[in-house]
């Protein structure tokens, strides 16, 4: 389960965050929408900790307030740009945590499980000894899905997934997410503004603007919504009453 | 001038750089408290060890070749004014040993290693892995920080060493071909006239040279800002910050090992 409770966060002047609540139940997925700038990076970096909010609360995996290093072993997370270590091949990015650590693998261990996974996210064995450059883009998305969903965490994070990748590798990615937090039974967050991976990651959308939720509920309501916010920005009209100057 | 706006903003910028000596420090003491927390990345410190240790040996290498040569014809050059010329060896190997080795090396692998620290940190930093780091269980001053202090102040008194080595032979090349020293014999002046500390003093300076160069360069990688620039300023700062610090430092270890 995810929860967060009156989550604020300000930079300096600049106040992000003014009060986000909700809770997201265990095996449901929950994707966040919002504008540029409104604050969905900020978000998921307070829920993981690696932000500390101002004010308000966090509950991760039974865990109140958790500390990165504390949440680590609950979570799988996969960044808007992968985020692989360069210095790495392919398996040792997938297998980091499992190879470090108590109860950590030995490596002939951890590549045959990395390869494993390598291989839920449709990657030959080839890949595995291949450093993060020389990969493409949506191969480099479905290491990083790979590294996150190592462990078998409990709870998921995806941060734009599909951020620089064509419709059709976008496509792919998100079945991939879809299938795996089923199949897992994950509790998952998304946060994009992509209406693609709405449509097929999402059970439950969230909109967050001026700081807030501002609109929550199932995805089919998102999507016939008469609320003039949340319409605006799903069918990516320029007139409405969110500025286009941000 | 208003006199009360010069004043203001002498005071932000006092304010301001004691602010980032504050954090500077900080980020010291939190290093330094790492170090001895368990775990200890080992196969890390091996990687660095490689990087800093064994990849910058040419360039000291060099350095210190060109500079005993130099060295060495400066010397017989003051002397022959007093007819000292005697002393080209000795004087060339206390100044390697004692100044030129340690602080000319410690310079060459400011320039290529705080810079290669900084860019590599702040590109990591840029790219989200210091975060994807601590998704992972794993904190980036440990991962990453650690390893660099150890390696480099383990392998920058050897490289001083090897460096020190080759600036003799520099003023021994230099010597013998060009001077007209016997060859024994100023191999022979060089090692009556050595003394251990002389050779020691170096070695630790650059144990410190090492310490302060990846210090800089974990130091401002870690605070890169965002994009190209950021990291293209943090490169900089954390050049410029090492070899200010190695300078200022040498005077201080000189004066702690020297004065009478």
């Amino acid at each position: 389960m995810i929860r967060a409770e009156a989550l604020h966060k300000a930079f300096g002047r600049k106040t992000v965050l003014r009060g986000v609540s909700f809770e997201v139940p265990k095996g449901q997925s929950l994707v966040v929408i919002g504008g540029s700038g409104t604050g969905k990076s900020v978000l998921l970096k307070c829920l993981l900790g690696l932000e500390r909010a101002d004010s308000g609360e966090v509950e991760l995996a039974g865990l109140k307030n958790p500390t990165p290093h504390a949440v680590a072993p609950h979570i799988g997370m996969l960044f808007q740009g992968a985020a692989l270590f360069d210095s790495l091949p392919v398996w040792q990015n997938v297998a980091f945590r499992l190879m470090r650590g108590t109860g950590r693998m030995g490596r002939v261990e951890a590549k045959a499980l990395a390869v494993e996974k390598l291989a839920r996210v449709g990657l030959g064995p080839e890949v595995a000894d291949l450093f993060p450059a020389e990969l493409s883009g949506g191969m480099q998305k479905r290491v990083g899905l790979a590294r996150a969903i190592a462990g078998d965490p409990p709870v998921l994070f995806f941060d734009e997934p599909t951020a620089g990748l064509d419709p059709i590798m976008s496509a792919v990615i998100n079945a991939l997410i879809r299938g795996i937090v089923t199949e897992m039974g994950a509790t998952a967050l998304t946060i994009t503004h992509d209406m693609r991976t709405v449509r097929d990651v999402a059970d439950r959308v969230a909109m967050l603007h001026e700081g807030r939720f501002h609109w929550q509920g199932p995805t089919a309501e998102a999507f016939g919504s008469d609320d003039p916010v949340l319409r605006q920005f799903t069918e990516g009209r320029t007139e409405g009453p969110i500025p286009t100057l941000r | 001038m208003n006199p009360v706006a010069t004043l203001g903003a002498t005071g932000r910028g006092v304010a301001g750089a004691l602010g980032a000596l504050g954090r500077f420090v900080g980020f010291t003491g939190q290093a330094l408290g790492w170090m001895l927390r368990p775990p200890f990345h080992l196969r890390e410190v091996a990687a660095q060890l490689v990087q800093i240790g064994w990849l910058s040996l040419p360039v000291v290498g060099m350095t210190a070749l060109f500079t005993g040569a130099a060295l060495a014809l400066q010397i017989f050059a003051g002397s022959a004014r007093y007819g000292a010329e005697f002393a080209v060896p000795s004087i060339t190997a206390i100044g390697m040993v004692r100044e030129l080795g340690p602080v000319l090396g410690g310079l060459m692998v400011a320039a290529r290693v705080a810079s290669s620290i900084a860019a590599e940190i702040g590109t990591m930093k840029v790219s989200e892995q210091l975060d994807a780091l601590k998704t992972l269980a794993v904190e980036p001053m440990q991962f990453l920080t650690v390893p660099r202090l150890v390696a480099a102040t383990l392998a920058m008194p050897v490289l001083v060493a090897v460096g020190d080595s080759i600036g003799i032979l520099g003023g021994y090349a230099v010597g013998v071909t060009r001077l007209g020293f016997d060859g024994p014999t100023y191999l022979r002046n060089t090692l009556d006239f050595l003394e251990f500390w002389d050779i020691a003093s170096g070695l630790v300076k650059g144990a410190v040279f090492g310490f302060l160069v990846a210090l800089s360069g974990c130091y401002f990688g870690m605070n890169s800002g965002r994009g190209a620039q950021g990291v293209g300023e943090a490169t900089k700062s954390a050049v410029v910050l090492a070899s200010v610090l190695i300078l200022a430092s040498n005077y201080l270890l000189t004066e702690a090992f020297f004065s009478a």
